[in-house]
């Protein structure tokens, strides 16, 4: 790989160690994926929050980059182990708060934005159509590419930090037109009636286009919230972080249809959520906001749930950013949803906070969310909003 | 050529891609599975947990760890820099075409590493010199 004189220092450890160390990561993968150069990117996104996935040497990584510089460009924060100021109203122990903070602390000092979000691009780090960015969180990655046309690889935690000490990232992969081309086609013969089912369509075409860019036709709507969704679904279960729809994601009429064509019926929905589905009626956790809520959809949930009450069973969670719970509190949608019982779980979610073994079945909106969730042995029921919290109501699923 | 155990065997020398370098010595051991640092390696021990791989219940701290690359989290970096400071990481490493995870996991860790290698070439138990780009191991 090349590299300017400027770089070349910047390897050389003339900027101190954090940028040398990142350095010589962005170097090693530009020579692993045959990259001629380094490119500016206009923001990162870093994963790898959670104290629960880091462990100590991971705190001690991030506080060795920390004492020693800054990052150079817009960086955003995946979300934590916990909520930031109401850990303990989730059941976060005092040990694991401690260590949580030390981390976050960490990612202050090196100038990140403590957002601790997996969704930038509704509070503020929303990169142009055609941009480079540095972005590791799967669904993140996916929309960024997909939905705003911006280009990224899927970085790893430590990649994402290299990128945002050096500003920069080699330029390989989906940097490059040659390997944003759809590869293969995705008929969609069914409709679509609620925003699980785009969960659904994101698991069968991760497992009919596994490590493919699909090209989906057949699509007539989509809303920012089913576009979240299904990227969250089509890469957590084996697509590639990009595909096209035709007549809805923007670069789609420079594509070509591709030949080899996959289709998708209803009977394919049906079949994603019966493997998604667990055997249960029994619902003890309810959590809506992976990837974490917009502000439309928390409407919805104070909608759905006014003048109801949570069972005294289940813990209901909505999970999003603290920007846009902010937004909640003055809209008084936060009043409605914890006067019917449920709590807000901001900065995290429950594919990274430590919750093996606390609950027994989860009713969630998320195809993701049910895929972390078995990690953390749980039973999973996929439905929409109203089904979710009336399963929230009722502590079983689809009593009605 | 070395004497050992009243066989002679060949000195055999290969050559690689750096992707962390520096010079270690050690015994080579060797999978022909990829490995999930994150979830599939005990960070404590060194030994090999997960189910069903070749290696489970086998230790990699010291060794010159053979495989064709990594698998799994990203978070697996994380996990290797751990090993080190656990002192329960492997010395090197030796990839048949690495991927991101292992190859940033080395770095951070600072252990030898070195891919692009035909891996079936070497077996657990040999005696392995990694020295940048080259491997000798007999």
């Amino acid at each position: 790989m090349e590299l300017t004189k400027q770089e070349q220092a910047m390897l050389d450890g003339k900027e101190g160690y954090a940028v040398r160390k990142s350095m010589e990561i962005l170097v090693a993968l530009g020579e692993i994926f045959d990259a001629k150069n380094l490119i500016d990117v206009g923001s990162v996104q870093v994963s790898g929050v959670s104290y629960h996935n880091l462990g100590d040497a991971g705190l001690e990584f991030l506080d060795s980059l920390a004492n020693d510089g800054k990052v150079k460009v817009l960086t955003t924060l995946n979300p934590a182990g916990m909520d930031l100021e109401n850990w303990q109203q989730l059941g976060i122990t005092p040990e694991f708060a401690d260590k949580q903070n030390l981390v976050i602390e960490a990612f202050q000092r090196m100038g990140i934005l403590v957002s601790c979000t997996c969704t930038p691009y509704l509070i503020g780090n929303l990169p142009l159509y055609g941009e480079h960015i540095a972005w590791s969180e799967s669904s993140a990655v996916t929309f960024a590419n997909s939905v705003l046309g911006a280009r990224t690889n899927r970085e790893g935690g430590p990649s994402a930090l290299a990128a945002a000490f050096v500003g920069k990232t080699p330029c390989y992969g989906l940097h490059l037109d040659e390997n944003r081309v759809p590869d293969v086609h995705v008929e969609v013969k069914t409709e679509l009636f609620k925003l699980s089912d785009w969960g659904a369509l994101g698991y069968a075409i991760g497992k009919k286009a596994e490590n493919k860019i699909p090209y989906l036709t057949g699509i007539k709507t989509a809303n920012l919230d089913e576009l979240k969704n299904f990227c969250a679904s089509a890469v957590t279960y084996g697509a590639k972080p990009l595909f096209y729809i035709k007549g809805i994601t923007p670069g789609v009429e420079q594509q070509i249809q591709p030949k080899k064509t996959v289709i998708i019926n209803a009977e394919d929905i049906k079949n994603a959520y019966d493997s998604i589905n667990d055997n249960t009626d029994e619902i003890d956790f309810v959590c809506i906001g992976c990837p974490h809520c917009s502000i439309k959809e928390i409407q919805e949930i104070a909608d759905l749930i006014q003048d109801k009450k949570v069972d005294k069973n289940v813990e209901l969670w909505v999970a999003t950013s603290r920007t846009i719970k902010q937004l909640a509190d003055k809209r008084g949608y936060t009043a409605i949803i914890e006067a019917a019982g449920g709590k807000f779980a901001c900065d995290t979610c429950m594919a990274v906070a430590p919750l093996k073994g606390r609950f027994k079945a989860l009713a969630t909106t998320s195809a993701k969310g049910c895929f972390y969730s078995r990690q953390n042995l749980m039973k999973t029921k996929m439905g929409s909003t109203k089904e979710c919290l009336e399963a929230a109501v009722n502590g079983k699923w689809n009593k009605n | 050529m070395f004497r050992s155990s009243g066989e002679w065997k060949m000195e055999q020398e290969l050559k690689g891609r750096i992707i962390y370098k520096g010079k270690v010595e050690g015994e080579a051991l060797v999978t022909n599975m990829p490995i999930s640092f994150y979830g599939g390696v005990d960070p404590n021990t060194g030994v090999v947990i997960e189910k069903g791989h070749e290696l489970e219940g086998i230790s990699i701290k010291n060794k010159i760890l053979v495989f064709p690359q990594g698998k799994g989290s990203t978070v697996g970096s994380y996990t290797l820099y751990r090993m080190k400071k656990n002192g329960t990481a492997p010395k090197g490493m030796i990839n048949k075409e690495t991927e991101t995870i292992v190859a940033v996991g080395a770095i951070i860790s600072e252990i030898p590493f070195i891919d692009k290698i035909d891996i079936v070439k070497i077996n657990t138990g040999n005696k392995i010199i990694i020295e940048n780009e080259k491997i000798i191991f007999r």
